[in-house]
């Protein structure tokens, strides 16, 4: 099991890197009440079969690591999920893409703590796969901020040398904290 | 700190890059690899990705290149991190928390010193390639 929200969304979200997806949208939705976030790729998708085994702690995707039998990323969420009365769901479509939403009761004694999501959302933009990746990020009452990774190569050139990844980690992390602030523009 | 806008990160990055022009280029070359699969993740290998940069962003050095990759086998010891230095061995650090990765900056990749009691090893068997990955 991972300590916060923001690992298990790093975890995911990479899955869809790695499903070839060109275009990712994650949406990260802090309301008064539950705590939102949608993953929705373009990536190869999974027929229904193989939507089952993705929530088997021991299956993992052929290829990916030769001779194991463990792929747990999916499988954590939904437990940690589960254990904390939320709600999970998995849509996908072979050569379409795949969905996956899930929210946690912001009152319940087991949901995990929102974690460094500056830090995650930084680290998935730097990810070697990823292509097109959108970030909403919202918080009631104190406004919302988008982040656009083709935008941000476009100023930074790119997302590999500690110098860029530096600015990049500085940059989400302020729009972060303004979130935090409640400063609406 | 105030919400930076693209404009701003834009002039930053200039800034930066025309740093770079200006001097000898230490780091060149140096690579750090980070396993963030579920396993790193787990034992908080993006907060080690964070350390890496800001301990290099301290020591001045804004070329390293810093990348993530998946598990690399030594899931017992995570975080590992695959660490590349001209004229120093390829070595795969492990149990590499915040503090650690600091350290590996400051003496591996500046003072070209392995840090020895977290050294593990090169990658695991079933992800190396015949060439021992080289």
């Amino acid at each position: 099991m991972h300590i916060s929200l923001s690992d298990y969304l790093l975890d995911i979200v990479q899955n869809s890197f790695e499903a070839g997806a060109s275009h990712v949208e994650l949406t990260v939705d802090e309301g008064e009440r539950m705590i939102s976030c949608t993953v929705a790729d373009d990536g190869k998708g999974m027929d229904e079969a193989t939507q089952r085994r993705a929530l088997d702690p021991f299956y993992s995707e052929d290829g990916k690591h030769r001779g194991r039998r463990v792929g747990l990323g999916l499988p954590f969420l939904q437990q940690a999920v589960d254990a904390a009365g939320g709600v999970f769901a998995l849509e996908s479509e072979v050569g379409v893409g795949t969905t996956v939403r899930f929210s946690f009761d912001r009152k319940h004694i087991d949901t995990p703590p929102l974690g460094d999501l500056a830090l995650t959302l930084s680290t998935l933009i730097a990810h070697p796969k990823a292509q097109h990746l959108l970030v909403t990020r919202s918080r009631a009452g104190s406004g919302s901020y988008t982040l656009d990774r083709i935008e941000l190569l476009d100023v930074l050139g790119e997302f590999e040398t500690s110098g860029s990844l530096n600015l990049l980690r500085h940059y989400v992390a302020s729009q972060e904290t303004d979130l935090h602030a409640g400063n609406e523009e | 700190m105030a919400k930076m806008t693209l404009e701003e990160l834009r002039n930053l990055r200039n800034r930066v890059q025309g740093d770079l022009q200006k001097r000898d280029i230490e780091g060149k070359d140096s690579r750090i690899i980070i396993g963030m699969g579920t396993c790193g993740i787990a034992a908080g290998a993006k907060e080690t990705l964070d350390s890496f940069i800001a301990a290099l962003d301290e020591q001045g050095l804004t070329n390293v290149s810093v990348t993530q990759t998946g598990c690399m086998g030594l899931c017992y010891v995570e975080p590992t991190v695959e660490v590349i230095v001209p004229d120093m061995p390829n070595v795969i650090y492990g149990r590499v928390d915040k503090q650690t990765a600091k350290r590996i900056v400051e003496e591996h990749v500046v003072a070209h010193r392995l840090v020895t009691d977290h050294i593990f090893d090169r990658p695991a068997a079933d992800i190396i390639k015949k060439d021992g990955g080289k």
